[in-house]
């Protein structure tokens, strides 16, 4: 008998040929993160992953938060796999792991058995009946409640048996990078790294590109960004940061462009900045936070203007829908969010408008855009002299 | 590099680094143990408190060190409060004070006491008179500051004091002198507790003290010792403590040159209001603090001339740097005008830095807030 820890990943399991790519590809990611806590070895099973410690002991509370940030797991389960599968070592290895998760009873239970085995002498019912009753029997406190049940024990008969009564969610999605790759355009905010965090879930990899205009912005404010990317960087396996020195820019757009319409063509060159960054790297998509309708850039009018500076990938916009309490929730969640609030706001605001235009014309805008002349140029300038920080990624 | 952000904190002189690097080898006991190494520790404690001590004009036994001005400020105000309760609910104190004065005197305030916050004047001064009106026979506490950390305004601390003590001796008077300590000299006479702190003197962070007179009787905040008699228990912070006597020591020692010496670098920093139009001066310009120079720029974001100074290699800051990160909290600056507040920097000053220093920084500030002027909020 051995504590294991069974690794459940929904989705994958439905992809037909590719299924084995995305399967090793998210066993890779668990053994890199398991990896910087010791010495674990993953084995498939049938549609699960299993986790055991070639040491002596499993620390679940050391391992499972490792594990359950990775994307693609739905879910983690703490058990145990005995090889014997004797109904009646099945008895006494489930009493002891009932006994060692919940010592002290005061449980309402019942056993659901899953046989894949088909040539198992016993059908799942009766493996269940005879290891419920036998807990009960043998452990006081404990009532057996089939519809209204606190703990479900779950014992699945494989090639060996693993039995386990705590299903511990994680974040779903897919394995990062079997999507491709897109980059995310990420201010220091709350917003974007949700957005990218949403993108990466859906196995993008992620690179980040965050526009960096001293002495508007400060330091404090780019080292927010780096700990937001270095948050994020738990999901993704590492993050690409480029910060793009962008005050030559932004002082040319105040002194051609009327204040109305200032963010928007920032936006745009923003946009064309870091599709220059995407196209280097072999991005197939930027993405962008913005969420319909909640600040003047964000209207569709202001969507629509903004889109056409890219030329040739898509710009991606996983909050459009989201509501800002939405967007909060999961920054909360995935521990964004106190990054993001710290007071350290840049100084930009000399750079919005009093009054910004909500419903901008797109061809308006690509017009008074042309009045920067030089603006490829300073683009291009910008992005050769953009720094890049690898965070948090490995060598391998 | 030019470090006009001496109010903040000051870096390490050459003495103090020294004479602690030797005491950091030889010298590690507990003061409190009883072998002959941990009296070793003891006695170089009992100097330090005599060279502050002696500095101040006090009696060495009035000074308890603590971890810096915040904590001598908690203790004073919340402790002189405990202990006096019984006499009376009013203690009183100014606006503008430093947020650990404030914060202190909120808990008061949500203790049941009564707080009298006195009004500054445009150029941050109290009015004694205000003062006076104040204080009733329920009155237990006054806290006054010296030197205000942000513009540089000196109260008549004395005058301030020995008129709380006409009124009646038994009301307790402090003084946050952590901006004052070893640059202007002040007569403890009539001060029963006064805040300083080591870092804004070349010594270390995490060093300070509150001196309390010869008979002030105070709750203390922090239990579980015998060390400084239960007042502020706890093993002291031996090579901090050493640190500040040796800078105490050097300042008192240069008090009056230096404060000539600032009061150059501060009057050739001044030249920017002849080259600028659009500058003020915040507090009071003639007599003020010669440490603190508190500039207004008309349409300049304070936050980002800061940063501009930044990359040419000069350091000021925005106001106090324990507030600098809760932009909601009233400054200085609002008391006064707070149609300042947005273009407000602050040049503080140390014995080092010199005229040439102030002369390139008005070059390069007449130069930055001019660029800086083109981008404003339109």
């Amino acid at each position: 008998m051995k504590d294991v820890l069974l690794v459940k990943y929904g989705e994958i399991a439905i992809r037909g040929k590719n299924r084995y790519i995305v399967e090793n590809r998210l066993i890779k990611t668990i053994i890199r993160k398991l990896k910087k806590i010791g010495e674990y070895w993953v084995t498939k099973e049938q549609g699960r992953f299993v986790i055991e410690s070639l040491g002596e002991n499993m620390d679940f509370d050391e391992v499972i938060p490792q594990v359950i940030t990775v994307l693609g797991v739905v879910a983690v389960c703490p058990g145990v796999r005995t090889e014997d599968q004797c109904i009646e070592n099945l008895r006494s290895v489930a009493l002891e792991h009932i006994k060692t998760q919940y010592p002290n009873g005061g449980i309402k239970y019942k056993v659901d058995t899953k046989r894949s085995d088909k040539r198992y002498p016993l059908h799942s019912r009766e493996v269940s009946a005879d290891i419920g009753g036998y807990i009960l029997h043998n452990m006081e406190n404990v009532t057996v409640d089939v519809h209204n049940y606190d703990v479900k024990l779950m014992v699945e008969l494989r090639n060996s048996a693993y039995i386990y009564s705590k299903v511990i969610k994680g974040y779903g999605g897919l394995p990062v990078g079997s999507s491709g790759k897109a980059t995310v355009l990420m201010s220091g905010g709350i917003d974007s790294p949700v957005a990218a965090f949403l993108t990466a879930k859906r196995g993008a990899e992620i690179d980040a590109v965050y526009f960096d205009s001293p002495p508007y912005t400060s330091e404090r404010a780019k080292q927010k960004v780096k700990d937001l990317a270095e948050r994020l960087s738990d999901f993704t396996c590492g993050i690409k940061l480029y910060v793009v020195p962008f005050t030559d820019v932004q002082l040319e757009i105040y002194n051609r462009i009327q204040a109305e319409k200032m963010t928007i063509v920032l936006k745009r060159a923003m946009v064309k900045c870091a599709e220059k960054i995407a196209e280097k790297n072999g991005s197939m998509a930027l993405v962008m936070g913005d969420s319909i309708g909640q600040v003047a850039s964000q209207t569709l009018e202001s969507i629509n203007a903004i889109d056409s500076a890219a030329k040739d990938l898509p710009i991606l916009r996983p909050l459009c829908g989201n509501d800002k309490q939405e967007i909060i929730d999961i920054a909360r969640k995935i521990g964004t969010y106190d990054i993001s609030i710290r007071p350290y706001e840049d100084c930009c605001t000399i750079f919005v408008a009093k009054h910004p235009e909500t419903k901008p014309k797109r061809r308006i805008i690509e017009n008074v855009e042309k009045r920067i002349e030089n603006l490829d140029e300073l683009i291009e300038k910008a992005v050769n002299d953009t720094q890049v920080f690898n965070i948090n990624i490995d060598e391998d | 590099m030019i470090y006009f952000d001496n109010a903040s904190t000051t870096n390490i002189s050459e003495k103090v680094y020294s004479v602690v690097c030797d005491e950091m080898k030889n010298c590690f006991a507990n003061p409190s143990s009883l072998h002959k190494l941990g009296f070793e520790s003891e006695r170089k404690i009992t100097e330090a408190r005599e060279k502050i001590a002696s500095a101040l004009k006090v009696n060495a036994s009035e000074v308890y060190f603590t971890s810096g001005g915040t904590e001598a400020n908690n203790t004073a105000i919340l402790g002189a409060a405990e202990s006096r309760k019984r006499y009376g609910k009013r203690v009183i104190t100014m606006q503008t004070q430093h947020p650990s004065v404030e914060e202190s005197f909120k808990i008061l305030e949500e203790r049941g006491f009564e707080v009298i916050t006195l009004d500054v004047d445009k150029k941050g001064y109290v009015d004694i008179g205000q003062l006076e009106d104040a204080l009733n026979d329920d009155t237990i506490l006054v806290s006054i500051m010296s030197v205000n950390n942000e513009i540089g305004t000196m109260q008549k601390i004395e005058e301030i004091a020995a008129a709380v003590k006409r009124k009646d001796p038994k009301i307790l008077f402090h003084t946050d002198n952590v901006q004052g300590f070893g640059k202007h000299r002040i007569n403890a006479k009539n001060i029963d507790l006064m805040s300083i702190s080591a870092h804004k003197i070349h010594a270390l962070k995490g060093t300070g003290a509150l001196i309390i007179k010869n008979g002030v009787r105070i709750e203390s905040l922090i239990h579980g010792g015998e060390q400084q008699r239960g007042i502020r228990p706890g093993t002291e912070n031996l090579h901090g403590i050493i640190a500040m006597g040796t800078a105490s020591e050097e300042c008192f020692a240069n008090i009056e040159e230096n404060a000539l010496n600032v009061k150059g670098v501060k009057t050739k920093l001044l030249e920017i209001k002849d080259r600028l139009e659009g500058v003020s001066v915040n507090g009071d310009e003639e007599e003020g603090s010669p440490y603190i120079l508190s500039l207004s720029f008309e349409g300049i974001r304070g936050e980002v001339l800061l940063h501009a100074l930044e990359n040419e290699d000069i350091f000021v800051s925005t106001g106090s740097a324990c507030s600098s990160r809760n932009k909601k909290k009233k400054s200085v600056i609002d008391y006064l005008d707070s149609s300042k507040r947005e273009g407000t920097v602050r040049f503080s000053f140390c014995a080092d830095n010199t005229a040439q220093e102030a002369e390139k920084c008005v070059d390069v500030l007449e130069r930055l807030v001019g660029e800086l002027r083109k981008y404003q909020r339109r």
